[in-house]
């Protein structure tokens, strides 16, 4: 450390950067971690079922599971395919 | 009543082993009768940090199987004739460790100790998992450092759901944050992260910080806990982190850069 570098000081680190990509990171795995591990076999069962009366894609359905302090949610969505919404 | 603590990190080369050997050392030289016990099994390294390599007849994994009693096992430091070294087994064998003959010897530990430390090995595989899982309390030794901080997180989610209080619903295991190989200068610089960047992704209790220094080689070179070194500046951290466990106030060190302009200026170190 010199005298020089004093002129160097007003350049950003990247100490912000790093705390940046890993609050971003950490926030992100947390909640992937928190997931119970069963979601992946319910998503295929579910589909599997829903297509049992229902033509739908695999991409079509969604099942995602929140977690705050109170409660545990588990949210399915499906979208139906638009010509099949008539009785069979 | 006894206390379990675990020293765990994730990540490895944090300075897990050097932060057992001194807080161990530290809380026996505070009075209290202690015990340290080595989880890596098959690349024990305890012994050397304590300086009691050549005098490891019996270790960890003997006493699981019966062929040693806890006793024969136990080394006596030879600094401190209130502390204890247990030393894991060089086998190969990575199964050596059972949850139940590690639950079968920590109850016998309890009987006759006030803490003890159990230094864990990096990863998350069973040695790291029996380490943590008996534990009243955690050490997290994190670097500033992106892949140490993330790791830290990943330990803090096991610690929260596969420890022993996790699973039976009691109390969670207490947490603290040791941030060590800190650099003021770096950080000043904005080019190391810093203690409250650390502890807004962590979220954890501080329980100190260990400066980057050469005297945690210096101790590992002559196998002498650097708890031991007091006139060092990782020493006197480690003994304030002690002190702070057993609930005395003592105010942090060597956070901030200390060196002066005018010393900068001449480029003193």
């Amino acid at each position: 450390m010199s005298l020089l570098d004093y002129f160097k000081i007003s350049k950003v680190g990247t100490a912000s950067l790093a705390k940046e990509r890993l609050q971003i990171l950490v926030a992100h795995e947390r909640t992937s971690l928190n997931q119970p591990t069963y979601l992946p076999q319910l998503q295929k069962e579910l589909l599997e079922v829903i297509r049992k009366y229902v033509n739908v894609s695999q991409d079509a359905i969604s099942v995602s599971f929140e977690q705050d302090e109170h409660q545990e949610t588990l949210e399915l969505n499906i979208v139906l395919p638009e010509l099949q919404t008539k009785n069979t | 009543m006894a206390r379990i603590i675990v020293v765990t990190s994730g990540k490895g080369g944090v300075g897990k082993t050097t932060t057992s050997a001194a807080i161990a050392m530290g809380l026996a030289k505070k009075g209290h009768k202690t015990a340290v016990i080595d989880f890596d099994v098959g690349l024990r390294n305890l012994d050397l940090i304590m300086g009691c390599e050549r005098r490891v007849v019996y270790d960890f994994v003997n006493v699981i199987n019966g062929e040693a009693t806890l006793n024969q096992a136990l080394i006596r430091d030879k600094n401190c004739n209130l502390l204890y070294i247990l030393p894991a087994s060089q086998t190969r064998d990575k199964d050596a460790l059972s949850q139940e003959g590690v639950g079968r010897v920590l109850d016998e530990l309890k009987k006759d100790f006030k803490y003890i430390v159990c230094d864990s090995p990096a990863g998350i595989e069973k040695g790291a998992h029996l380490a943590m899982y008996f534990a009243d309390d955690a050490f997290v030794v994190t670097n500033p450092e992106v892949s140490s901080v993330r790791d830290s997180d990943r330990m803090l989610g096991i610690l929260s759901s596969k420890s022993r209080r996790a699973e039976q619903n009691e109390e969670p295991i207490n947490e603290f944050l040791l941030l060590t190989r800190y650099s003021p200068e770096r950080v000043k610089l904005g080019e190391m992260l810093s203690v409250e960047d650390v502890q807004d992704i962590l979220s954890l209790h501080l329980l100190g910080v260990i400066p980057e220094s050469k005297s945690v080689l210096n101790a590992s070179n002559s196998g002498t806990p650097v708890i031991l070194d007091e006139k060092s500046d990782a020493g006197q951290a480690y003994a304030d982190i002690v002190a702070r466990y057993l609930g005395e106030e003592r105010p942090h060190r060597f956070i901030d850069d200390k060196k002066g302009f005018f010393r900068n200026l001449f480029g003193g170190k």
